[in-house]
C-alpha cells in the first residue's frame, strides 16, 4: 500500500485530549470528528488539512485515553496516514483496528512541516520527496499487515469467521 | 524458564504451553467492558458486523459513567445505546443511573474482575484491576466489538518491568504518591507497551485502595498492564464473591525488562505540575500556587478509603473563600458509607459539593469544567493541556489529603501545614 501526502508536524506526547476533546465524544462520526481535530493545540490545522496529507509527530502520540474517536478524528479530517517516533500501545492498536495506516521511524526530525512525502506500508521505506531522501523503517509484521489491509479487525474476522 | 505472573495469566487464557514478549497471541477474555463514551462505537461496529448474538451474557459489562447522569441530549442518546443493546441481548451486567459509578471502582467492589482474569476494557484505566493480580488492559472499542463477536482479543505479549518499594512510608503519604513519583522518574513513556509489575515491603503494606490507586494509572506511564501479585489482603478483598479468583504469582526466576528498586523513606506526597503526569514535584516545593478548584474523587481516588482521609484533613475546617470543594465518590456503595460514616457531612460543613458519582470532572465532561485561568488541583490521574476544561486551566494533580490541605488554604499545601 503506497501513501502519498503532506506533511502536517506536530511534537511528543500528543495526547488524545489534544487529538480530540472530551466534550466532542458525544458523537461516533468521523466527519464530525474530524471538525475539531488537534482544535485544543492547533486550532487551525483543520483548516490547513487537505484530504490526503499526513501527519508526522515525535514520541508516544496517541498517549492517553482508550477513544477510538482519536484515530476515527484524524481520518475524519482527511489525514490518511501518521509516521511518529513511537506511538502509545492503545492508538497503536486502535489505528490497527480501524485501519488508519502508520508508521513509526526514527528519523521524523528530518521531515519538515510541508514536505511531500511518500510512504510504502508493506516495505516500511518512507521517501520524502521535497528533499529526495530515504528513511527505510520496520514494516509491520504481517498478521498487523493483515488487519490494516482487510480494512480494520471487523472486517478481518468476518473473513476468518466466513462471513464476508 | 520463569515466567512473570502477567505471562502466566496471558499464557493459560491464549491456552499455550509456552510465551515469550514480543509474540503475538490470540486469548480468550474474562470481562469485556465498555462505558457510554465508548460503547456506542463498539455496538455499532458489531451491529455492522453480521453477527447478531453477543459470546456472552455475563462477561460483557456496560457501564454509563463518563457523560452520566446524561448531561445533555447528546449524552443521553449515547447512554440509551447501552440500555438498548443490554436489554436486547439480555447482558447482565448492565448499570442503570442509581446502581452505577465509576467503572474501575464498581467492578472489583462488584466481584465482576477476580484475580487470574484477563479483563479488557475500553477504557484506558482499565488497567486498575491489575491491583487484584489480573491482566487488565485498555482497549479500543473495535477490539470490544470484536470481542462481543467471539471473547477473544489479540494481542503482543509485552515485557516486564518491576518496581520495587522499600522502606518506611511518612505520613501522608500513599499509593497515588507512589505512582506519582514512579512516572515523575520514569516519565509519561517509561514503560511504554510494557507491564508494570509493582512489589516490595512496601507495597505489601498498602490496603487495596491505594493498590488500585497505583495501578490505576500505570497507563500513564504507557504501560499496557500494572500489576500486582496477590496476598492475604486479596485474597480477604475477594472471598465471599461468587466468582472463584486464581491466584498467580511471578517465578523467581521470571524475566524483566529492567528492575527499579527504591527506598521511599521520607518520601513526600507528591503533586504533578500542568500539563504532563510525569510532570512531578514533591508538594512543599509549590510555593504560592493559588487554586480555583479542588476535586476529590475519581477512578483513582473515589474510594472510601481516600474519602476518609479527605474528611480526617477537612473536618471541622472550611474550604477557602472562592474555592469550589468537588467531592466525588466512585460508586453508589461508597456515597452510603460515606454518608454512614459522616464524611458527607464534613464534605458539606466545609463547604463543598458532594456529588452522585460520575467521570464528569475528570475528563472535563461535567460537573465542574474550568475556565479560562482557572487552577484546579485534583485527585484525578490526567493534567493534560485543556483536560477539565478550557485549554487555558491549569490542573494539579495529587493525594487527596493533599487536595483537602489546598481546599483550605485556598493553595497548594502539604496535609501537616494544617492547623
Amino acid at each position: 500500500m503506497i501513501i502519498k501526502g503532506k506533511v502536517h508536524k506536530f511534537a511528543d506526547d500528543i495526547n488524545t485530549d489534544d487529538i480530540i476533546a472530551a466534550k466532542y465524544l458525544v458523537s461516533t462520526d468521523a466527519e464530525e470528528l474530524g471538525k475539531h481535530c488537534m482544535e485544543t493545540i492547533a486550532p487551525e490545522f483543520t483548516q490547513k488539512v487537505s484530504p490526503g496529507d499526513i501527519i508526522v509527530a515525535g514520541r508516544n502520540f496517541g498517549c492517553g485515553s482508550s477513544r477510538e474517536h482519536a484515530p476515527l478524528a484524524i481520518k475524519g479530517c482527511g489525514v490518511q496516514a501518521v509516521i511518529a517516533k513511537s506511538f502509545a500501545a492503545i492508538f497503536f492498536r486502535n489505528a490497527i483496528n480501524i485501519g488508519l495506516p502508520f508508521l513509526e521511524s526514527v528519523e521524523v526530525d528530518k521531515i519538515n512541516d510541508g514536505d511531500l512525502v511518500e510512504i510504502d506500508l508493506n516495505s516500511g521505506m518512507i521517501k520524502n520527496l521535497t528533499q529526495n531522501k530515504n528513511y527505510q523503517t520496520q514494516a509491520f509484521p504481517g498478521f498487523l499487515q493483515q488487519i490494516v489491509e482487510s480494512g480494520g479487525l471487523i472486517n478481518y474476522i468476518r473473513k476468518q469467521k466466513g462471513k464476508a | 524458564m520463569g515466567y512473570t505472573i502477567a505471562e502466566k495469566i496471558l499464557k493459560q487464557h491464549a491456552g499455550l504451553k509456552t510465551i515469550q514478549p514480543g509474540e503475538f497471541i490470540e486469548a480468550n477474555v474474562d470481562v469485556a467492558l465498555a462505558n457510554d463514551i465508548t460503547a456506542p462505537l463498539a455496538i455499532a461496529e458489531f451491529k455492522k458486523s453480521g453477527f447478531t448474538q453477543v459470546f456472552s451474557k455475563s462477561k460483557i459489562v456496560l457501564v454509563p459513567d463518563h457523560f452520566a447522569p446524561a448531561k445533555d441530549l447528546k449524552s443521553a442518546n449515547q447512554c440509551k445505546i447501552l440500555a438498548d443493546f443490554a436489554k436486547e441481548q439480555q447482558i447482565k451486567n448492565y448499570f442503570e443511573v442509581g446502581q452505577m459509578g465509576i467503572e474501575h471502582a464498581l467492578l472489583p467492589e462488584a466481584g465482576i474482575v477476580m484475580p487470574g482474569d484477563l479483563i479488557v476494557g475500553a477504557d484506558s484505566h482499565t488497567c486498575t484491576y491489575g491491583a487484584l493480580g489480573a491482566y487488565a488492559t485498555g482497549m479500543g472499542s473495535t477490539d470490544l466489538a470484536r470481542a462481543y463477536i467471539d471473547g477473544k482479543c489479540w494481542l503482543k505479549v509485552p515485557p516486564s518491568v518491576k518496581f520495587i518499594f522499600k522502606g518506611k512510608l511518612d505520613k501522608w503519604v500513599g499509593g497515588k504518591d507512589l505512582i506519582l513519583y514512579t512516572i515523575g522518574s520514569i516519565g509519561v513513556d517509561g514503560a511504554l507497551y510494557k507491564v508494570m509489575e509493582f512489589s516490595g515491603p512496601v507495597i505489601r503494606s498498602l490496603g487495596m485502595d491505594d493498590r488500585f490507586s497505583i495501578c490505576n494509572m500505570a497507563i500513564e506511564a504507557g504501560a499496557r498492564a500494572g500489576l500486582i501479585e496477590p496476598d492475604e489482603k486479596t485474597k480477604k478483598y475477594v472471598a465471599g464473591f461468587k466468582r472463584k479468583p486464581k491466584f498467580y504469582y511471578s517465578d523467581p526466576d521470571a524475566k524483566y525488562e529492567k528492575v527499579y528498586q527504591w527506598d521511599i523513606s521520607g518520601l513526600e506526597p507528591q503533586v504533578a505540575c500542568p500539563h504532563l503526569p510525569s510532570n512531578v514535584k514533591p508538594v512543599s516545593a509549590l510555593k504560592d500556587i493559588k487554586v480555583d478548584q479542588v476535586v476529590i474523587g475519581s477512578c483513582t481516588n473515589g474510594r472510601i478509603s481516600d474519602l476518609r482521609l479527605a474528611a480526617k484533613v477537612l473536618k471541622g475546617k472550611k474550604a477557602a473563600q472562592g474555592v469550589k470543594l468537588i467531592v466525588f465518590p466512585a460508586t453508589q456503595k461508597i456515597y452510603l458509607q460515606a454518608v454512614k460514616e459522616g464524611l458527607a457531612e464534613i464534605f458539606v460543613q466545609a463547604g463543598g459539593v458532594f456529588s452522585t458519582p460520575t467521570c464528569g470532572p475528570c475528563l472535563g465532561g461535567h460537573m465542574g469544567i474550568l475556565a479560562d485561568g482557572e487552577v484546579a488541583i485534583a485527585t484525578t490521574n490526567r493534567n493534560f493541556l485543556g483536560r477539565m476544561g478550557s485549554p487555558k486551566s491549569f490542573v494539579y494533580l495529587a493525594n487527596p489529603a493533599v487536595a483537602a490541605a489546598s481546599a483550605i488554604t485556598g493553595k497548594i499545601t502539604h496535609p501537616a501545614r494544617v492547623k
